[in-house]
């Protein structure tokens, strides 16, 4: 197995960006990254982009080819390949890219997520959505996305005495961290009012317990690390990958207060990167709704079962505080467009490592993690960053 | 929703029927042709049953915001019902209020209408859970 190493990240602004197309966003991203790592593009092996349902959002599919196409590189005949895990597929894109590298069999990938969710109704994107989850089992009977992860919510108040007020108040600090990322869609602070009087969704959830709906793209450059040093001075280096899965329906679990999936892949991650939680300086996680992050910052191991509520209360999770989850203000305040989401991630923790994160700057940060989940959690993939 | 897609499962949402596996005793709703205990062992061993129906609110949710098939019902209970046979299911909750719910309250499966595929199309009938408090309706002589 070879190092990988990070050269190259772009990013557009996520929110509602009714003047851009899914291969606009697309390209714009792929573009800044290839920029930034100072490659140019026929120096490109293989395109990877994670996109979870282009085909019910703007009914295209085929969108690895297509993005390919406008990234000038039809007459390259590059592989392109589109990778799909609900809400894991921008970081299972970003797996399938390290993979190929590790192996020997590309020295040179770029990984792109992108997904533009604004073309169709909140209704429309809901029933999508609700796809990620057992469309046999769970969605047929209403059960939808946020009910799913309210329930959760509920269960994990009922087992472990988390608040209410605790919930929220992850929405809280991922509005604070996104008043500080000039790409987030939601740039303003709100406080603790704000998310309990929201407008109930699934209760005990309401709108801000909730990731928006969001169009934007991601893309990083992938290079094997004995190369990476020619294109740039501090290459970042990937420390671990790690997926695991678990049952779709949220049902067949013995406990939904923790993500097996997320548990297995960290194990594995923090195994392949010889580190502990406690080394990490920066995490971004899965914060499609408020009650995952306290699941995540669980069972990545930063507290114990039971005890993510109090963290996030106490301001643990802050920037400046024991581990700084989600500065770039998560999928919450960030946006979640779906297949970018664990391509921005990564993007984040490089900005972090590089020193280059601004306002949000995580001071010292050598060791960055982002987990990003698909569905209920039937998909789980953990990525460690490091200074090379 | 296709039809086909709806009426295929319909055996198994009309009589909850789940597998036993004959290896380990481990129970799947819906049923299953491989136990996630025994894999291999478990094949040709999956025997189908019919669950009691009774069980007990393991979490639940009140849904405010919902597709468009189930825009008429809302706002409407969704749960995840732990079975006495011990798995678990995910279904609406009827003939009780979102305040009287509560973590543990026993319930008991009806059969209900489910969803309809518009104002002419076919409607889907299968399973939502009701208090086991109540009493089935006593029909009235005319």
């Amino acid at each position: 197995m070879r190092e990988v190493a990070v050269i190259g990240i772009g990013i557009t602004k996520f929110g509602e960006l009714w003047d851009s197309s899914f291969r606009e966003m697309g390209i714009m991203a792929g573009l800044a990254a290839l920029a930034d790592a100072k490659v140019s593009s026929e120096e490109v092996d293989a395109i990877y982009v994670g996109n979870m349902s282009a085909g019910r959002y703007i009914e295209q599919e085929h969108v690895a080819a297509l993005i390919a196409d406008y990234s000038g590189l039809a007459r390259d005949h590059i592989p392109a390949t589109r990778v799909e895990a609900a809400g894991a597929s921008g970081g299972l894109a970003m797996r399938q890219a390290y993979l190929a590298i590790a192996s020997g069999m590309h020295d040179m990938v770029v990984v792109g997520g992108a997904e533009k969710m604004t073309d169709v109704g909140d209704s429309e994107s809901n029933a999508i959505q609700s796809s990620a989850a057992d469309q046999q089992w769970e969605s047929v009977f209403g059960a939808t996305f946020p009910s799913l992860h309210a329930m959760i919510a509920r269960r994990h108040m009922f087992q472990y005495g988390t608040t209410r007020e605790q919930i929220a108040q992850v929405a809280v600090k991922n509005h604070l961290h996104g008043s500080l990322n000039p790409n987030a869609q939601f740039q303003r602070e709100i406080d603790l009012k704000t998310v309990l009087r929201s407008p109930p969704v699934a209760e005990p959830l309401g709108l801000f317990d909730c990731a928006p709906n969001s169009d934007g793209a991601a893309a990083v450059v992938l290079c094997s690390l004995d190369k990476a040093r020619r294109y740039a001075e501090a290459p970042i280096k990937i420390l671990a990958s790690a997926q695991a899965s678990d049952t779709l329906a949220l049902h067949s679990r013995a406990d939904i207060c923790t993500f097996e999936a997320t548990r297995f892949a960290a194990r594995k991650a923090f195994k392949q990167a010889n580190i502990g939680p406690q080394d990490i300086h920066l995490a971004e996680v899965h914060d499609n709704f408020t009650i995952s992050e306290i699941l995540a910052i669980e069972d990545l191991g930063f507290f114990t079962k039971g005890q993510g509520g109090k963290a996030v209360e106490d301001g643990l999770t802050k920037l400046g505080g024991q581990v700084a989850v989600n500065t770039s203000g998560g999928l919450k305040a960030r946006g979640d467009p779906i297949g970018a989401t664990g391509v921005a991630q990564i993007v984040e923790l490089v900005q972090q490592l590089r020193g280059q994160a601004g306002k949000r700057q995580v001071q010292g940060a050598r060791y960055a993690l982002a987990q990003n989940v698909g569905g209920t959690g039937a998909t789980a993939i953990v990525h460690i960053l490091g200074v090379a | 929703m296709t039809t086909a897609r709806f009426w295929r499962d319909n055996a198994t949402r009309y009589n909850l029927m789940a597998t036993r596996c004959g290896s380990c005793g481990k129970v799947s709703f819906p049923p299953r042709h491989v136990c996630p205990i025994c894999h291999r062992r478990s094949l040709g061993k999956m025997e189908m049953f019919r669950l009691s129906g009774k069980g007990e609110v393991y979490s639940f949710s009140l849904v405010h915001d919902a597709p468009a098939a189930f825009e008429l019902q809302k706002p409407y209970i969704v749960a995840m019902i732990k079975m006495d046979e011990g798995v678990m299911m995910t279904a609406q909750l009827s003939d009780c209020e979102y305040p009287e719910v509560k973590i543990g309250m026993r319930v008991k499966a009806t059969l209900r209408k489910i969803g309809e595929e518009g104002t002419g199309g076919v409607i889907h009938y299968g399973y939502k859970f009701m208090p086991e408090r109540i009493a089935p309706p006593v029909e009235t002589p005319l």
